[in-house]
């Protein structure tokens, strides 16, 4: 629906990458734009967690190009794609339990007050910072001073999107936000997906469910054993037939031949 | 800007959760508050001699050597990781300011400088260890404190003949630092130890790093689980580097204050100590598998030791009972801290 808007943010160009002589990626090609959703979709051992790695710079791709606004780059960290405005935000690894969520949402990035041994962790603008970015994002947080560890799997999502959004991402990707969660609580996360969308941000949506991903994907690229299977827009593919490319396609109908009854 | 706002209206009634109450609960300090009331009441309801002026100030003693050392033990816990050279260190550091005042007649503050020197290379190796090899520094400081507790050993006997460095009054520079680390203040008829003092700057400093910088936040991010602080850009490993070196310079504050106020150090001085030094952050609200507790809990967790150490005496009881006491309120702690990292990591479904 925005093919011709101008340089997309984020691009894969025939990328692909190897662990010795396993490839685990091969000829991969897709695009994130700003505002819309792309969601990566495979089955396990598909090659998402590979991909994730590479858009986050924790590995260097072996093949092909990855360009952000249509310049190459090569992320020798993830702190160097940080910098460049690629957030991502880890299944089960966002947040620290024990700490409050305004300890939780500055942290790596505490502002700070006063000079030299007294400069110091500026505590109230964090309060007050963590409790306004959360309620732009319409998250409602009872007590800022309240452990992690007490919210649900689902708020600890939104409030590691709303801190990625806050710091300024400009490609936020989501690895499996919702592979945990219940139906309701998988719901509001895709709200909250759906709000850094609006807001201009470009979403890499990391999942194997196509429930999930078809109602706020924007592109979805299917993988499977390492390969794209193809990346389509939303208008040329439905809900059903994302779900069946993403099992395999023959394999899912060969399935469902031998599940079913033997009709009498 | 579209707003989803799906749980703005039901705010007021899932606020009720957090009361006062709650919230003072998982405050890791209060239950040793508590204790400190607690155990003061008792001795103080039946011992004269313990709630006078005097028996204050006895008391006072013995926390504050050990309450320096329970502020940087705690951080170090909150961080993760436990230190169990540092009891020795304080022996290692003492003995380093003997041998190198009197046996290489040096200045007084030298010997103090050099033994900083050592303690700085000490904790910055036990640090580099742990965070290079991922080994538990369980087992890494065990290794350097039977090492230490050689090298004590072995080097004063080497250097001075016996197993004991002494004659550090007479070297220069001694009037300075007795009165820095060893003099005793008046306050009303009453003489107390200077180290009390010290030991409620070292609270307050530490109290005020853990809560108040960025690297008290990556401290408790470190030890709260580690590979996430990384993720989110916390320089994890220069924090755990950083909190050995700080617990090895508390211990040379303690053995230069040891070295100082007895003039003569014991070869075998601090070993056993690093227990007593654990179990006062953890009555203090630390929990053993880090990423929470306090600077101010672990201080009175100190001076609950020191009140129940000369309590005890001044009841005329067996002073075996103190062991007993302290296993005691170990107990009690760690059950209470349970319960606490119970609700805190208890999700809401």
């Amino acid at each position: 629906m925005s093919e011709d808007r101008d340089v997309p943010l984020l691009e894969l160009r025939d990328v692909g990458k190897d662990y010795g002589s396993v490839i685990a990626l091969d000829g991969i090609t897709t695009s994130v734009r700003a505002g819309e959703v792309t969601c990566v979709l495979g089955d396990n051992g598909a090659g998402k967690s590979t991909l994730i790695k590479i858009l986050s710079g924790v590995h260097r791709p072996d093949r092909g190009a990855v360009l952000l606004d249509g310049q190459p780059v090569s992320f020798g960290a993830p702190r160097e794609a940080l910098d460049a405005g690629i957030a991502t935000v880890y299944q089960d690894l966002a947040m620290i339990p024990l700490m409050a969520i305004w300890r939780n949402f500055f942290l790596g990035a505490e502002p700070t007050r006063g000079r030299g041994p007294f400069r110091r962790f500026d505590a109230r603008q964090a309060r007050e910072t963590t409790r306004r970015a959360l309620r732009d994002m319409g998250i409602d947080i009872r007590d800022p001073d309240q452990p992690v560890g007490t919210l649900s799997g689902g708020e600890r999502q939104s409030v590691a999107i709303a801190r990625a959004v806050h710091f300024g991402a400009r490609v936020l990707i989501l690895d499996e936000p919702t592979s945990a969660l219940g139906v309701k609580q998988a719901g509001v996360v895709l709200r909250y997906v759906a709000q850094a969308r609006d807001r201009g941000v470009g979403v890499v949506l990391i999942t194997h469910n196509p429930h999930h991903a078809y109602p706020v994907g924007d592109r979805f690229l299917l993988l499977n054993r390492g390969r794209s299977l193809g990346s389509f827009a939303k208008n040329e593919v439905d809900r059903d037939e994302l779900t069946r490319l993403m099992a395999g396609g023959a394999e899912l109908d060969q399935l469902a031949h031998e599940l079913g009854r033997p009709s009498s | 800007m579209a707003s989803p706002s799906p749980a703005e209206r039901r705010a007021d009634e899932r606020l009720a959760a957090t009361g006062p109450l709650r919230r003072l609960l998982v405050k890791p300090e209060l239950g040793a508050l508590i204790g400190a009331v607690v155990v003061f009441t008792f001795f103080a309801v039946q011992s004269e001699v313990f709630r006078s002026p005097r028996g204050i100030a006895n008391w006072l003693d013995p926390a504050s050597t050990l309450g320096i050392m329970a502020v940087a033990v705690a951080l170090l816990m909150i961080g993760g990781h436990f230190d169990l050279s540092a009891g020795v260190l304080t022996g290692t550091t003492a003995l380093t300011v003997g041998i190198v005042a009197v046996e290489f007649e040096q200045n007084l503050w030298v010997a103090m400088a050099v033994a900083l020197v050592l303690a700085l290379a000490l904790g910055f190796l036990n640090g580099w260890l742990v965070t290079r090899t991922g080994l538990p520094s369980f087992i890494i400081t065990l290794g350097t404190f039977l090492m230490l507790q050689g090298l004590n050993l072995g080097l004063t006997k080497f250097f001075t003949g016996t197993v004991t460095a002494g004659g550090i009054a007479e070297v220069p520079g001694y009037a300075a630092a007795e009165w820095v680390f060893a003099s005793r203040v008046s306050i009303a008829g009453t003489e107390f130890r200077v180290a009390i003092l010290w030991w409620v700057l070292f609270t307050a400093l530490g109290t005020w790093v853990l809560l108040r910088t960025r690297f008290g936040n990556w401290v408790f991010a470190t030890g709260g689980d580690d590979v996430a602080a990384r993720n989110v850009g916390v320089p994890a490993r220069r924090t755990t580097v950083t909190l050995f070196m700080t617990t090895a310079v508390a211990a040379w504050f303690v053995g230069v204050t040891l070295a100082v106020r007895l003039t003569s150090v014991q070869a075998n001085t601090g070993i056993g100590q690093e227990l007593i030094y654990i179990v006062a952050a953890v009555i203090g609200g630390c929990l053993l598998t880090g990423g929470f507790g306090s600077a101010i809990g672990a201080s009175l967790g100190a001076l609950i030791f020191g009140m129940t150490q000369l309590g005890i005496p001044y009841l005329r009881w067996d002073a075996d009972w103190f062991y007993f006491f302290l296993g005691a309120m170990l107990l009690l702690a760690v059950l209470a801290n349970r319960l606490v990292r119970r609700y805190a990591e208890a999700a809401r479904r």
